[in-house]
């Protein structure tokens, strides 16, 4: 009888180890690829320069257009979803925790964050039509910028949320009203988590082709204005990949893995900014 | 001189770089209620859950010494713990009903371990139930989840659920605690009731409650073990200055 | 006063609020509005069920991407929810802290990174793979551009997602089952079998009806490697074409083509309430599950 739950025991084990592996061999694999590829095509010139010619030429030139491009966008999106979420994130800590208007509340912005950008994307262009106007860098910060405002709002609300309410208390019964203390006491205390979110957030950002499809436009120069199109990392993939010119392929990779630098900076430089603000955050 | 079943030698036992119990060396008697008494903190369940190798379960545990249960070292890591667990049962501070029905929380055990035929299973649970007193409150709603019943009658479904693989031995951590006066005392009573066929380990921080069930008392202080014997010796005529400060409350 | 500016302050706070429930309505009814012109001229058993797809003679059978999207999304799901979950049971049940401190960050990692960069993978790996190995195995000819491709990269993709709501849910388990359980002699794994999973079965279906929302509105990923073929798939070596690849691909020249731009707005309106209805299924759930904690 104890051989066949041993036996069991083991299985499992082994499908566990194996499941393991699974999940961490593909991370392996997606970024060996991508960085070996990517490795190859990155040179000064890559990254200096904007494309000569672009898909159907197949001229040199770099990526330039595509990195300051997706800067521009995701720094002008992520301001924008800040403004909103922070002060999403404060009415919600100042209603009381256990309302089911907070419950209802948080429960649409999970959902808003469920949906595809792309949902997104089509939806900001069917209002372009409206309005009549084109793709350019102001449209695609607020596609970017609405997609990614619900997932900032409830990652910030979730670090406040971890704030320990022994740190409020104390600042009530110092005579703070709500309002102040959220100012003052939990922002502060959830300071690093808030940064985490937001670089969680500005990544998404980054990345993401859908919503910029049709919003951003692509154009192989640098925007000059709001009102230009721009290029983006993902799109600079996307459109790049598929032409019989190594040269314009090239580029493609060279977006890929620095797309994949920037994840991994994220995710790095998150960690190490949360463990260095935590010495001013109570434990 | 009563037998013994369990024969602690040298026992030491640190978690997470802490010292929690040191050269524990004690003996607890076959069929006895043992109680170990001491204040909050010092190691009497970790001693308890030493016995079934729960203390597994936490990180970082470095033993050492040997705890004797029928002639085997139960620290010795080639032992078979499903054995141990079946042979020395354990009810918690807390009732923790499994997320099953009454039925099946108290034959779980019995299938785990590899009965399969139905009408043992029920025999076996009605024996228990009954053992524990809970047959009359709850043989029409068997199917029921345990989750239902107070908090007094899940603890006694506890006792019977453990009682059901039939252990030698009986690990009570605090185990009435968590309950009501009345249904504190039922288990008490049952547990007298139950030291003819079974030895019985008992932790509690009450010391009226030590009075009541011990047949034979260990006080644990910081640790170690400060004195031990017969209940009457031990509560009458303390040998050890801080066993009598304890037994007046000096501290609790 | 300072009460009085406090209560200002609050209803500014309101505003941006509102804002997410808002769009979200203001989205569900555009979209609507839009695919009501296809949805007045044509019959709605029509759309779901013909598998006609050419827009230029005005035929809109949604079939072929309907059943794309269902090949996909259900080959990706048979492959990593048994990954996910095995691992998530590990890493809640079996694993030392520092193992999950390892493997923590790993999944972060995972679900970092951009869909497009995970397109890419597909494009560079899975698909000669499946042209030049897989298919062969089965003695078929394959471009690799196919649902098995699209299933593969996208599996990964869900993966982070799976993991990290079903090991949440694992942790909601109180200890003292645990204990109970082994206490009687059970061994780990009995234990995960009869006390963990029973009483963590809600919330791992909130799990994957959460996974099967991530993975039914992925667009880019898919599409870069799925072949966007408009034809209903017969095996996982043909092409597909989703329901989201159906919509990027297409919903900028939507205007040159009577009902075209109605008809791709009706497919985005389909893919929106598909993953509404299982998010709000799936997280009502798991606020109820998360309560006890």
């Amino acid at each position: 009888m104890m051989d066949r739950r041993a036996v069991e025991e083991q299985l499992f084990r082994g499908l566990m180890y194996l499941s393991l592996a699974i999940v961490l061999g593909s991370l392996f694999l997606v970024f060996a690829i991508v960085v070996f590829k990517g490795a190859a095509a990155l040179n000064i010139a890559m990254v200096t320069q904007v494309p000569h010619g672009g898909y159907y030429l197949g001229k040199e030139g770099g990526i330039l257009n595509a990195i300051v491009g997706s800067i521009y966008l995701a720094v002008g999106a992520i301001i924008l979803a800040t403004g909103i979420s922070i002060p999403t994130a404060w009415y919600l800590q100042n209603l009381s925790q256990r309302s089911q208007y907070a419950a209802g509340i948080r429960m649409m912005l999970d959902i808003a964050a469920g949906i595809p950008s792309l949902i997104y994307g089509a939806f900001v262009f069917l209002i372009m039509v409206m309005v009549q106007a084109r793709a350019s860098l102001l449209w695609g910060i607020i596609t970017v910028g609405i997609f990614i405002t619900p997932l900032l709002t409830r990652a910030i609300d979730e670090v406040m949320q971890t704030v320990p309410s022994k740190l409020k208390e104390a600042s009530y019964s110092l005579g703070a009203t709500r309002l102040e203390t959220i100012y003052h006491v939990v922002t502060r205390q959830a300071l690093p988590g808030l940064i985490t979110a937001i670089l969680v957030a500005f990544g998404r950002g980054i990345g993401d082709a859908a919503s910029v499809l049709f919003t951003a436009g692509y154009t192989d120069s640098i925007p000059a204005s709001l009102n230009d199109p721009v290029a983006t990392l993902p799109l600079a993939i996307f459109f790049q990949l598929g032409t019989p010119f190594p040269q314009v392929q090239e580029r493609a990779y060279a977006s890929g893995i620095i797309l994949l630098v920037i994840v991994l900076i994220i995710c790095i430089g998150s960690r190490y900014l949360a463990k260095k603000y935590v010495r001013y955050s109570i434990k | 001189m009563n037998a013994t079943e369990i024969s602690i030698k040298n026992f030491t036992i640190s978690i997470e770089n802490r010292e929690i119990l040191k050269n524990i060396s004690v003996d607890i008697p076959k069929n006895q209620i043992t109680v170990i008494i001491g204040p909050s903190g010092c190691g009497k369940s970790t001693l308890l859950r030493s016995m079934n190798r729960m203390t597994d379960l936490l990180e970082h545990v470095t033993t050492d010494g040997e705890i004797i249960i029928n002639g085997k070292n139960v620290l010795d890591p080639a032992i078979n713990l499903s054995q141990l667990r079946k042979n020395v049962g354990m009810i918690a501070q807390a009732p923790n009903p499994l997320p099953m029905s009454i039925y099946d929380n108290i034959v779980y055990g019995l299938r785990i371990h590899g009965m399969k035929d139905h009408k043992s299973l029920d025999r076996q649970a009605e024996r228990c139930l009954k053992s524990v007193g809970l047959w009359n409150e709850v043989h029409d709603r068997l199917k029921e989840p345990a989750s239902t019943l107070s908090l007094g009658q899940q603890q006694r479904l506890c006792l019977a659920r453990a009682l059901a693989i039939e252990p030698e031995i009986l690990l009570c951590d605090e185990t009435t605690s968590a309950l009501d006066p009345i249904s504190a005392k039922h288990i008490e009573n049952e547990l007298i009731a139950l030291k003819n066929d079974y030895s019985i380990v008992f932790v509690t921080h009450v010391l009226r409650q030590a009075k009541r069930l011990a047949d034979y008392v260990i006080f644990l202080y910081l640790g170690e073990v400060v004195e031990h014997g017969p209940a009457h010796e031990v509560f009458t005529n303390p040998k050890d200055p801080r066993t009598k400060a304890y037994l007046e409350g000096v501290f609790g | 006063m300072r009460d009085l500016r406090d209560r200002i302050v609050n209803s500014i706070l309101f505003v941006p609020t509102l804002f997410s429930g808002v769009l979200l309505i203001v989205m569900v009814l555009t979209l609507i509005q839009k695919s009501g012109q296809i949805l007045s001229t044509r019959p709605l058993a029509d759309l779901l069920f013909s598998s006609s797809w050419q827009p230029f003679a005005g035929n809109f059978g949604f079939l072929p991407f309907i059943m794309g999207t269902i090949w996909v999304t259900a080959l990706a799901m048979l492959a990593a929810v048994p990954i996910s979950l095995l691992s998530a049971i590990y890493l809640s049940e079996y694993a030392h802290a520092r193992v999950r401190d390892i493997i923590q960050p790993v999944i972060d990692l995972l679900a970092g990174i951009p869909s497009v960069v995970y397109g890419l993978f597909g494009i560079l790996l899975v698909v000669p793979l499946i042209k030049y190995s897989v298919a062969p195995l089965f003695g078929i000819t394959s471009s690799g551009y196919c649902v098995l491709a699209g299933g593969l990269v996208l599996a990964i993709m869900v993966f982070p997602i799976l993991i990290s709501i079903s090991y949440e849910v694992f942790r909601t388990v109180p200890l003292e089952m645990r204990e109970a359980s082994l206490g009687l002699g059970a061994t780990r794994w009995e234990t995960v079998k009869h006390v963990v999973l029973k009483k963590a079965f809600p919330g791992v279906i909130a799990a994957v009806i959460l996974g099967f929302s991530r993975a039914f509105g992925e667009t880019m990923a898919v599409l870069m490697v799925v072949g966007n073929v408009a034809r209903v798939p017969t095996s996982v070596f043909d092409p597909a074409y989703p329901i989201p690849a159906l919509i990027a691909n297409n919903y900028g020249e939507m205007m040159s083509i009577p009902l075209y731009d109605s008809a791709l707005m009706f497919a985005a309106l389909l893919l929106l309430l598909v993953v509404i209805v299982f998010n709000i299924a799936a997280r009502y759930v798991l606020v109820k599950v998360m309560a006890v904690a």
